[in-house]
């Protein structure tokens, strides 16, 4: 990499050739990618997919919707309840 | 509400965001803490040019290396479950922390295809200078990502900057500033990132001495050892100091928290802290039992200290802040449960109001809305006593975690004084305490967010929002399936995680 400027190859080839070696001359590395991968798989395409949908996404479509929900979640305990300072229902 | 729905299904999804987050625990602090030791290892290669650092250099990266593998993306599996098993508390905090950490995110992920890739794949193919920068690069970038999520931890044990809007029932940054630079934020980072510093020097010792012991790689084990052990004794230290001052905020804004690590049931002046004691679990804060078993140790005065910076101070305790203490101008969760119903029962009319289009019946119930609303989450209460968190889990915690952490630094020195005598390697009584401070690190770490999480409870936002609103509407079923999947697959990995790295030791760092 320290030869006259002339002589490199491109910025960018260099880039990749430097990534290239670096992942060809991997040895724990090669393994290690190998549970990265599985495990992005299981976690990706298994559990977002079949277990963890977005619940406020998934099942309204609107963010009105979603405030709304969330509102009334919010506030079901006070149905009934009678609001002590005026005296009066809400 | 509270009474309606299935308390199973929130206590699961607890223990499931414990199980992953607490996994996602066991590499992160490493990560944090090691980059910091490769760029000291890696700054005295360069500035020596000796072989020896260079390879000493290598082999930590290389553990570093599978510990990162094996860690990345644990913890998006907690994001998947804000949405699904979290989503009214996702929705409502989304505004203030859904970009911070979106950038987080993609920032962490340029910094490690450029920075650790030149870390890893540098070594004779870029200029020396420039391999060192991308090193600590590393060490840097890892732990600025750790920034905003401490942050939004810290927000939701202290909510500030905030104001919740009624109308989409979010909480909107008010203030960035009082949000990002918020004391308890402050300290959470630097307790964080500094107690991983001890860990990854606890990590370094522990493999060294196990080398030590076995009298193999003898020059790099006591060579990594001096400068873990330099780099963990001023992190323990400043964990200490910052801890205190963690304590010192908590007493200030969780006041409910800090009684509960201490087991603390009725208000003290000149309160002691306690050193030992067993603490008894059946005590519930409105009877007349013991709050300890037998024998227990108090250190006069040093409660007062820790939470008030006065000796002669008064600490609350769980019954003040249950029932309330005229006294001391203490107002208990009784009184906060009947505002907070105030608020509720607003809200609810505001909304009536609103879709009746009367405005002018919508303006009065927001104008009370806003009186009580700093006290919103006590509505949801159904007895005062439920603002109690678990006692004994809180205080064993945060005892463990205080215990080893006023011996860390011990180690660290004896470590350094024998080095420096030059008699390190005859030490084996030292060297075998050596090989099992990793896991006393992990101990004290993991007691940490046992303190900090369970001690808050029941709030999923402190005072504003409590778990059991939360949480998504779901059986308990949907979410008992996931958790024992987690469970297997959490295993497999540290399985895995465990023999790729026993391997990598016993092979030891690579010839020259
Ligand atoms: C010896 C003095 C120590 C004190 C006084 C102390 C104090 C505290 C306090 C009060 C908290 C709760 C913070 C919260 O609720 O938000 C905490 C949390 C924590 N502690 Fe410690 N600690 C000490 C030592 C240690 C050690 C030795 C470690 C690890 C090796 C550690 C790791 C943690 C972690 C990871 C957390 C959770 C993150 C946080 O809330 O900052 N602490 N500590």
């Amino acid at each position: 990499m320290n030869g006259p400027p002339e002589h490199r190859p491109p910025l960018l080839l260099r880039i990749y050739q430097f990534y290239r070696d670096g992942f060809r001359q991997m040895t724990v590395g090669r393994t290690l990618w190998k549970i990265i991968f599985i495990k992005l798989f299981i976690m990706f395409a298994v559990l977002k997919f079949f277990f963890f949908p977005d619940f406020l996404a998934t099942t309204f479509s609107t963010d009105a919707q979603r405030a709304d929900h969330v509102i009334d979640q919010l506030t079901q305990s006070a149905q009934g309840y009678t609001n002590p300072v005026k005296g009066e229902r809400l | 509400m509270i009474e309606n729905l299935d308390l199973g299904m929130v206590n699961w999804a607890r223990a499931q965001f414990a199980l992953t987050a607490m996994y996602h625990w066991i590499f992160v602090p490493l990560t944090l803490g090691i980059t910091w030791i490769i760029a000291f290892y890696h700054s005295i290669y360069v500035k020596t040019g000796n072989e020896e650092w260079k390879r000493l250099t290598k082999f930590w990266m290389k553990l570093f290396g599978v510990n990162f593998a094996i860690g990345v993306a644990t913890g998006i599996i907690m994001e998947f479950e804000f949405g699904t098993n979290w989503s009214n508390y996702s929705w409502m905090v989304g505004d203030i922390f859904g970009a911070p950490l979106a950038i987080e995110g993609i920032f962490a992920f340029f910094l490690e295809a450029t920075f650790f890739a030149v870390m890893f794949f540098g070594w004779n193919r870029v200029s020396k200078g420039f391999h060192l920068f991308s090193t600590w690069m590393v060490a840097v970038g890892s732990n600025l990502s750790a920034v905003w999520i401490l942050v939004a931890n810290a927000w939701m044990q202290h909510p500030v900057g905030q104001a919740f809007n009624p109308d989409t029932a979010r909480f909107e940054m008010q203030n960035f500033a009082e949000v990002a630079f918020s004391p308890y934020a402050i300290n959470k980072f630097t307790h964080a990132t500094s107690s991983s510093m001890l860990m990854a020097a606890f990590f370094v010792i522990s493999i060294s001495s196990w080398y030590l012991l076995r009298g193999r790689h003898i020059v790099m084990a006591k060579r990594s050892i001096v400068v873990a052990a330099t780099l963990g004794l001023l992190a323990s230290v400043f964990t200490i100091f910052n801890g205190d001052e963690s304590a010192y905020e908590i007493a200030q804004v969780q006041p409910m928290k800090l009684a509960a690590f201490e087991g603390l049931y009725e208000g003290q002046t000149n309160a002691g802290l306690v050193a030992i004691g067993l603490i008894n679990r059946d005590k519930k804060v409105y009877d007349q039992q013991e709050p300890f078993i037998g024998f227990n140790v108090h250190i006069p005065g040093l409660l007062s200290l820790m939470a008030n910076r006065s000796f002669g101070s008064f600490v609350p305790g769980m019954k003040d802040l249950v029932y309330g203490n005229a006294e001391h101008n203490i107002l208990g969760a009784v009184q906060k449960m009947e505002r907070g119903k105030k608020a509720v029962a607003s809200l609810d009319a505001y909304k009536q109001a609103k879709k009746a289009d009367d405005k002018a019946a919508a303006d009065v119930h927001l104008a009370s809305f806003n009186e009580y609303k700093e006290f919103l989450g006590y509505g949801y209460l159904n007895k005062p006593e439920e603002a109690v968190p678990p006692v004994a889990l809180s205080f064993n915690a945060f005892h463990v975690m205080v215990i080893l952490g006023s011996l860390f630094p011990l180690i660290f020195l004896g470590y350094l004084y024998f080095s420096y005598k030059g008699n390190l390697a005859e030490k084996k009584w030292l060297l075998g305490l050596g090989t099992i401070t990793y896991l006393l690190g992990i101990m004290a770490s993991q007691a940490g967010w046992i303190v900090a999480e369970v001690g808050r409870q029941p709030w999923s936002i402190q005072d504003l929002l409590p778990t059991t609103i939360a949480r998504t509407n779901l059986t308990a079923s949907t979410v008992q399936t996931t958790f024992f999947m987690f469970l297997a697959l959490f295993t497999l990995l540290l399985i895995a995680e465990i023999s790729i790295m026993v391997k990598q030791i016993n092979i030891g760092p690579e010839e020259n």
